[in-house]
Parts: C-alpha cells; sequence; structure tokens
C-alpha cells in the first residue's frame, strides 16, 4: 500500500513538472459574439489564450464563381449581399470598374448620388458597429438606441433605391435612370424623390445627436474605457503587414484613406478630414469610427449643396458588352478597402471575380493579435475589428 | 397555535411572497429595461402592459424538455438550481416585514443572511461543473473566484452596521435605526444608518451584492458574449427556471437586506408604533423596489467589467476601504 | 486609475441620465399588427403583373439572376386584319410564376421589361406557412397591380 501511494506522489511531482495541459475551446461557429459563423479554435490556459486558428468559410456563397456565370447588371445584385450593412457600398467599386472597362463615365449627378448614398451607408455600417461594439463588451442598451437612429438613414437609402439594405441602384454607366425602362407609357424616372434633401439634412441633425448619445452611453463611460484603453494593441507596422485597411488601419495612425488617395467620386471637391488616432488599440478603433461617421455627415451636408441637376445614365448599349480587359478597381468601404479583380474576355459575363473583401484582411491578423489575450479580451478585440462574416467568406 | 401549522402556514406565506416578487421584479425589469433601451417591451401577454409575460414566461419554460448533457454528471446537475433556490429562498427567512412579521426571530440573523447566501455559490460552481461543458466549467470557476472576492467586502460592510448596531439581530438592527437620535423643535428625529455614517458601507454592500448577483456590471459568470450563458449554457426548461427565478428572488432579497440594514427597514419617520406591523411590508416594498430599480437601471446602462478587473477592485479598493471604514466607524462608536 | 477614468465615474452617470431620459420618452415603435407601417412609394415589396401587357418575350425570365420566374406560352394565328393581308401570330401567356421563395427582389425582372408589364409594389404583407405557397401564380401577381402607387414627384 504505501509503495502503491509513494508511487502515485512521484507520479504527481512528475506531472506538476510538466505543463498543465491547455484546454482547447471552440468558440463558435455558433457563439453569440462571432457575428455570424466565425470559428476560433482556441487552446487556452485558464483564461489566457496561447493559440488560435481562426476557421473561416461557413457563410461561402460563392460569389466569385457564381459572378462567372452572371452578367454583370446581375452580379451588381449579388455584390450588395457580400457586406450586408453597407451594400450600396460594395455596388461602387464593381461598378466603376466595369465602367473603366467598358470606357463610360456616370454623370456627374449620378456620381454625387453615389456618393451621398456611400456615405449614407458608411454612417449605417458604423452605426451596427455601435450597437455590436459595446453589446460584446455586455452593453445591450447602445444597440438599441443605435438600431433605432439607423432607421433614419435605412429610409433615406429606401426612399431613393427601394431597397433598405439592397439597393441595387448601380448601373455601368450612372444610377438605376427608371423603371420599366421600356418603350411604353409607364416609365418613371428614378430620380431622387421631392424632399429627399430636406429629409436628408433632417437626419444628419439627429445623427448630430446620436454621435452625443454615442459619447454619453459609450465613450465617456469608464468601464468602457477599462475594457478597452491598451487592449489589442496594433502597431501600424503590423497593421500594414496583415493588409488592414480602413478604420482599423486609421487607429494605428496611418492617414490612408482611399477617398483621399485614389481619385474617384467627386471626393475631391469636398472638404472632410481623414480621421486617425495612434494608440491602435480597440478604444482607438472605435473612436475612429465615431469621428468618421461625424465626416460622414459633414461630407453628405456639402454634397447636399453641391448636387448639380443633369442625366442619370450615360448612353450604354441596351445590352452590355465589356471589352476584353482586366482591371482592378477599389473603394474606401465603411470597413475599408474594398476591390474587385474583373477579367473580361469580351462578352456578357465576367471571365473571373476576385473579390477584395475587407473584413477577410483585416480578420488575418487574428492569430497574431489575440495571442495572450484573455477570453474576454478576445471578445473586445473582435468587437473593435468590426466584420462582417458575408464579407469575410463571401 | 400547533408549532407545524404555523411553520407551514410561514413557509407558504413566504413562498408566495418570493415567487410574486421575483416574478413581478422579472416584469419590471423586462418593462423598464425595454423602454431605456426605446423599445416597448412585453405589450400583449395578459391584455394590458404585457403584464402575464413572466407567467407565460414561465409556462414555456416548464413545457421545454428536461436535457442534460450525455457527459453530464447527473445527479450534480440536477441538485444545483435547487441549492441556489434554497439560498434565495433562505434569504427571505429573516428578513423581518415588520415588527412580528418575520419568518424566523433570530439573534444572530445577520450571520445567518450571510451564511445562506453565499450558499448560492456552491449551487453554481456544482451546475458549471457538471454541465461537461467548457464554457459553464469557465463560468462556474469565475463564478467561485468572483463569489470569494465579494463576499469579504460584503460581510465587513454589513459588520459596520452591526458595530453601530450593537446588536445581530435584523429587528434590533431595524430598531437602533428608529432610536431617537435628537429632538429638533420638540421632533423626534430618528435616522436610517444610510445618513448616520453608513454610507460609504451601504456602497461597498450595493456593489458587492451586485458582484454576489453576477448582474451587470459584475456578470462575467453569464457573459452571454463570451462564455454563451457561463454555468446557465447547458440547463433547459424546468431547472433554468429555477436559476432564474432564484436569480431574481436573490436581487429582491439582498435589495431587501440593503433596506433593512442601511435605510430604516420596515420603519418609516413618524410611524405610530402600533401601525407598524400593518404599514411595514409596504414600507419596506418601496425601498427595496426602489434598489432593485436601480440595479436594473444599471443592468441596461453599463457594460461588463473583466474578470481580473473586478478582482483587483475587490482585493486593492473595496477590501481595504471598508476595513477603514469599520474602524473610523468603531472609533465614534466608541467615543460617542 | 489610468487612462482616463477618474473617480466619481462621471461617465456612468451620464449614461444612466440618458437611459433614464429614453425610458420616460415615448419609445418610437410602429405597433405593427394593429397599425401597419406605410413603405415608402419605392419600396420594393412585391412585383405584380399586368398581364395584358405581357407579349412572353421571356426577357424577365432570363434575366432573373436566380431564374425564379416562370412563364410558359403559346402563340396562336390571328386572323388577318383585312382580307389578303399577312397571317399574324399572337403569344398567348398560359403561366406566369414567381418564386418568392427564390427572389431576391433585385428588381432586375421590372428593369428589363421593355413593355412594362411588371411593376414594384410596396405590399409587404404575404408571408407563409409552407415555402411553396410563396410561389405566386399570374392571377395572384395580378392582383398585387391594384396596390402599385403612383410614382413619388422628384426633387428638381
Ligand atoms: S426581383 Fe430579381 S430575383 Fe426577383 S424575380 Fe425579379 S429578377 Fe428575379
Ligand atoms: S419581360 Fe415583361 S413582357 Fe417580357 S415576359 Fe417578362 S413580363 Fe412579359
Amino acid at each position: 500500500m504505501t509503495s502503491r501511494q509513494l508511487m502515485h506522489r512521484s507520479e504527481v511531482a512528475v506531472s506538476v513538472e510538466l505543463e498543465t495541459p491547455g484546454m482547447t475551446l471552440n468558440i463558435g461557429p455558433q457563439h453569440p459574439s462571432t457575428h455570424g459563423v466565425l470559428r476560433l479554435v482556441a487552446k487556452i490556459s485558464g483564461e489566457r489564450i496561447h493559440e488560435i486558428e481562426p476557421v473561416i468559410g461557413y457563410m461561402h456563397r460563392g460569389y466569385e464563381k457564381l459572378s462567372e456565370v452572371r452578367t454583370y447588371a446581375q452580379i451588381t445584385a449579388l455584390v450588395n449581399r457580400i457586406d450586408w450593412v453597407a451594400g450600396f457600398a460594395n455596388e461602387v467599386p464593381f461598378i466603376l470598374g466595369v465602367e473603366k472597362l467598358v470606357g463610360v463615365e456616370a454623370p456627374e449627378r449620378a456620381q454625387w448620388i453615389r456618393l451621398i448614398l456611400t456615405e449614407l451607408a458608411r454612417i449605417s455600417s458604423h452605426l451596427v458597429f455601435m450597437c455590436s461594439f459595446p453589446l460584446e463588451l455586455g452593453a445591450s442598451t447602445p444597440l438599441m438606441h443605435m438600431l433605432r437612429d439607423r432607421e433614419h438613414i435605412l429610409e433615406l437609402i429606401e426612399d431613393v433605391t427601394g431597397g433598405r439594405f439592397h439597393p441595387n441602384f448601380n448601373r455601368v454607366g450612372g444610377v438605376k435612370p427608371a423603371y420599366g425602362g421600356g418603350s411604353k407609357t409607364k416609365k418613371q424616372s428614378m430620380d431622387l424623390p421631392a424632399g429627399f434633401f430636406k429629409r436628408t439634412l433632417k437626419a444628419m441633425d439627429l445623427m448630430d445627436q446620436t454621435c452625443e448619445d454615442i459619447d454619453t452611453l459609450v465613450t465617456g463611460n469608464e468601464l468602457v474605457r477599462a475594457r478597452t484603453i491598451g487592449i489589442g494593441v496594433i502597431p501600424a507596422e503590423k497593421a500594414i503587414e496583415y493588409g488592414m485597411s480602413g478604420p482599423n488601419l486609421r487607429a494605428s495612425g496611418v492617414a490612408y484613406d482611399l477617398r483621399k488617395v485614389d481619385n474617384y467620386l467627386p471626393y475631391d471637391q469636398i472638404d472632410f478630414d481623414v480621421v486617425t488616432r495612434t494608440g491602435g488599440d480597440s478604444f482607438d478603433r472605435y473612436l475612429v469610427r465615431v469621428g468618421e461617421i461625424r465626416e460622414s455627415v459633414k461630407i453628405i451636408r456639402q454634397a447636399v449643396d453641391i448636387i448639380p441637376a443633369g442625366p442619370l445614365q450615360a448612353k450604354v448599349p441596351r445590352v452590355l458588352k465589356v471589352p476584353e480587359g482586366q482591371v482592378y478597381s477599389r473603394a474606401e468601404n465603411p470597413k475599408g478597402e474594398f476591390g474587385y479583380y474583373i477579367v473580361s474576355e469580351g462578352g456578357k459575363m465576367p471571365y473571373r471575380l476576385k473579390i477584395r473583401s475587407t473584413s477577410f484582411s483585416n480578420l488575418s491578423i487574428l492569430p497574431w493579435i489575440l495571442v495572450g489575450q484573455l477570453i474576454p479580451d478576445l471578445v473586445a478585440i473582435m468587437g473593435s475589428l468590426d466584420f462582417v462574416l458575408g464579407d469575410v467568406d463571401r | 397555535m400547533n408549532i407545524w401549522l404555523e411553520l407551514a402556514l410561514t413557509l407558504v406565506v413566504m413562498l408566495v411572497v418570493v415567487l410574486t416578487a421575483s416574478l413581478v421584479t422579472i416584469y419590471v425589469e423586462l418593462k423598464a429595461g425595454s423602454h431605456m433601451q426605446a423599445r416597448i417591451g412585453p405589450y400583449y401577454a395578459g391584455g394590458r402592459w404585457g403584464w402575464a409575460q413572466p407567467l407565460a414566461d414561465g409556462a414555456k419554460f416548464l413545457q421545454k424538455e428536461d436535457l442534460a448533457p450525455a457527459k453530464a454528471d447527473r445527479p450534480v446537475y440536477r441538485l444545483a438550481p435547487f441549492v441556489v433556490m434554497m439560498s434565495a429562498l433562505g434569504i427571505f427567512a429573516v428578513i423581518p416585514l415588520g415588527p412580528d412579521l418575520v419568518g424566523a426571530k433570530l439573534d444572530l440573523g445577520v450571520y445567518f443572511l450571510l451564511a445562506i447566501s453565499s450558499f448560492s455559490a456552491l449551487g453554481v460552481l456544482m451546475a458549471g461543473w457538471s454541465s461537461a461543458n467548457k464554457y459553464s466549467l469557465i463560468g462556474g470557476l469565475r463564478a467561485a473566484a468572483q463569489l470569494i472576492a465579494y463576499e469579504i467586502p460584503l460581510i465587513l460592510a454589513v459588520v459596520a452596521v452591526v458595530i453601530q448596531a450593537g446588536t445581530m439581530s435584523l429587528i434590533g438592527i431595524v430598531d437602533a435605526q428608529q432610536a431617537t437620535l435628537f429632538t429638533l423643535g420638540g421632533i423626534e428625529v430618528a435616522l436610517p444608518f444610510i445618513l448616520t455614517g453608513q454610507l460609504v458601507s451601504f456602497f461597498i454592500f450595493m456593489i458587492a451584492a451586485v458582484a454576489e448577483l453576477s448582474r451587470i456590471p459584475f456578470d462575467m459568470p453569464i457573459a452571454e458574449s463570451e462564455l454563451t450563458m457561463g454555468y446557465l449554457t447547458e440547463y433547459t426548461g424546468i431547472r433554468f427556471t429555477m436559476f432564474f427565478l432564484g436569480e431574481y428572488a436573490t436581487v429582491v432579497g439582498f435589495s431587501a437586506i440593503a433596506a433593512t440594514l442601511y435605510l430604516g427597514g420596515y420603519g418609516a419617520p413618524f410611524l405610530p408604533e402600533s401601525m407598524a406591523n400593518v404599514a411595514g411590508p409596504a414600507i419596506l416594498l418601496l425601498k427595496v423596489s426602489a434598489l432593485v430599480f436601480v440595479i436594473i437601471w444599471i443592468r441596461f446602462t453599463w457594460p461588463r467589467l473583466r474578470e481580473d478587473q473586478l478582482q483587483s477592485m475587490a482585493w486593492r479598493w473595496l477590501i481595504p476601504i471598508s476595513l477603514i471604514n469599520i474602524a473610523v466607524i468603531a472609533v465614534f462608536k466608541v467615543a460617542f | 486609475m489610468s487612462k482616463g477614468i477618474k473617480f466619481p465615474f462621471p461617465g456612468l452617470f451620464k449614461g444612466m441620465a440618458l437611459t433614464f431620459k429614453t425610458m420616460v420618452k415615448k419609445a418610437p415603435v410602429t405597433m405593427y399588427p394593429d397599425v401597419k407601417e406605410i413603405p415608402v412609394p419605392r419600396a420594393r415589396g412585391v412585383i405584380s403583373l399586368d398581364a395584358e401587357a405581357c407579349t412572353v418575350c421571356m426577357l424577365c425570365a432570363r434575366e432573373c439572376p436566380d431564374w425564379c420566374i416562370y412563364i410558359e406560352g403559346h402563340k396562336v394565328e390571328k386572323a388577318p386584319s383585312k382580307p389578303g393581308g399577312r397571317v399574324r401570330t399572337e403569344s398567348i401567356l398560359d403561366r406566369f410564376d414567381i418564386d418568392y421563395g427564390l427572389c431576391m427582389y433585385c428588381g432586375i425582372c421590372v428593369d428589363v421589361c421593355p413593355f412594362d408589364a411588371l411593376f414594384w409594389s410596396p405590399e409587404y404583407e404575404y408571408s407563409e406557412m409552407k415555402i411553396s405557397n410563396l410561389l405566386h401564380n399570374q392571377e395572384r401577381l395580378g392582383e398585387w397591380l391594384k396596390t402599385v402607387p403612383e410614382p413619388p414627384a422628384l426633387e428638381s
């Protein structure tokens, strides 16, 4: 008996010297804070993460492949489902690319309408971030308040395009000119409906109030600060290395905004600032987005003043044949750089469409940033990266 | 009266009171919380204002299959909700609703309260361990760590009251708060402890109570966005309902303790002695409702802390502060 | 207490003031089944079909990204308008179904129809217990036509 007990003790001593085996925790695919179906295989000991492996693809809808057998007009309807909280912003780079291939340019009014709607989509996407980020920290009230205020933005988008989330409003050579579009009588123009500018300006005033509410509920809240300041710091070099873009990159101090860098849509006629922060932590990523809502409000206010009258569509043939060629077209989406690489071999459909989706690139930093963090911080960091699973898996 | 009859009667009354209280609390949380979030919350159940929503929810939960995970430690898994519920009910046994309206007149009422209220930690740990779920386990461990850390400031805060009142009986404490402090123009003024030097310990008690209840901002053991539902993840049906009711009963329980210890309990200024047994419950209810509302209000405004921040808050701030508080109160007690 | 966190935690209480203010305000809620929300005229609710105008050209069915429009038709010969004239053919619509279980509400069919036979109606109350009932036939699509609103006035 004694010898057995001794054996037993010695065994215990050995196993104490060895490392305690970690626990593998499957976070997701069904987990409240993975925004859908992201799966993280985490090796943890206690609550500290040692190793993490994101598993994606649970929401792969095959848009790149689907696009090979869809006409350009049909692809427009598909792409606004990639990042569904900012549908309109996804269409713009695609249409710009096709326009570049075809060699047409949208008339000025169409460009301005695109600009206004893109900014509205940006506000609505950032408002969704203002919902989900505090929710992941445990505050459920900002969610409801921001959804309430986002409704005003969605109403505006619906007013113009007929769709709240999936406008499908861009056409090669402009924006959707008319319903029906046929030879008979009932053709109705899709120009901005009466009173749109007034309603927009009113909604923008509301957004000012919303920003104040966010500041009261979230920014000023000491618990939020305690949870996010200094958590998940991404230095600028790392962010660039991992191909991050958008607010996540700008929070690390890199003033890189395609609206300023690329010459697309009449952004150059508008006076706005690129919001940057230097800390690169979760709180800064959040603050950049609050700042961007304010900037977007500024942009829309100016755009409503400038927008000229004119046609909505340039002349394009009814059956669109895109000449052979390839183009990479990108734009500043709410979440960052969103690009399409379009290869055309002539004909009605693209030969290949590669989507450079923002969230995918932004998420690629997860295995680096999450190592050594605690599980609550994992949630805070993932929330601050603002990704949409449809955008990751396409 | 027959002692058994009396016992049974007390039990039934208590059960009814506790269950009604927790159902009402659930309703208030649903309704007030919704309005704080610019919603309207339950509306159709029961005809008006959705008053029957908690009952409907309860009926729904009862219909659900009582599942246990295949690898669960079944006896423990089954027992855990009862332990939590028992601890919640136990609190009410000693809370005086009036000078004579009390389940059990204990001389060591405070002591019993502290003991029975920390009993729920055991139930939570049992639930977390036996669920055979990693999230539950982490949740259970968090709960245990949290309850241990916050039990100490809680006790220390209560000790301050006990020193001032000079008794451990809850009725004694209420009486002490009704003792005349001074006369002002012929009116005898009695003040609850919160106004006579117990402000700090009141706040410490409430913080610790919220942490014990594991409600936002200290709801890490449940932490929906992190641990799905913590130790509750695997529970369904009636067992989940018990946890749920237990939680709200404890919310009411702790509010009642705080009201008794700091806000004068069933007593109110200028209340004639003869009315105490009649008006007492209503007065206590008023005080309890106010505290419960604040707890709900906090839940719908703040995010949650992190487990380690919570620990450091307890050990680095609350415990030293409450120790100093005790010392100061003891000095005053001796001096005056 | 670093990171701009100061002791009395004013932010926490400002937040509580805001939630309290929200609580006493009226909630911006449309009591849906009792009060209907009026969608904007352009809202893409449901597609209505003007069967008279349709010439069975099949353009909509071909352009639909997920091929959820089912059209069948046949041709009949029409007597020449004056004796000795050319015999003309006319297409008769036999079946026109849209499967709303598949439709992604892109609006391409309405766009491409060259004869203005399809219109968007903002109506949205047509959910079904069975997914197969979401297949609206010609008759049902025609009924929606009554709900098609006037186009909104335009911003000058
Ligand atoms: S709206 Fe789009 S998906 Fe629906 S029937 Fe028309 S073309 Fe097809
Ligand atoms: S496109 Fe218009 S006319 Fe042609 S089949 Fe469709 S509905 Fe009929």
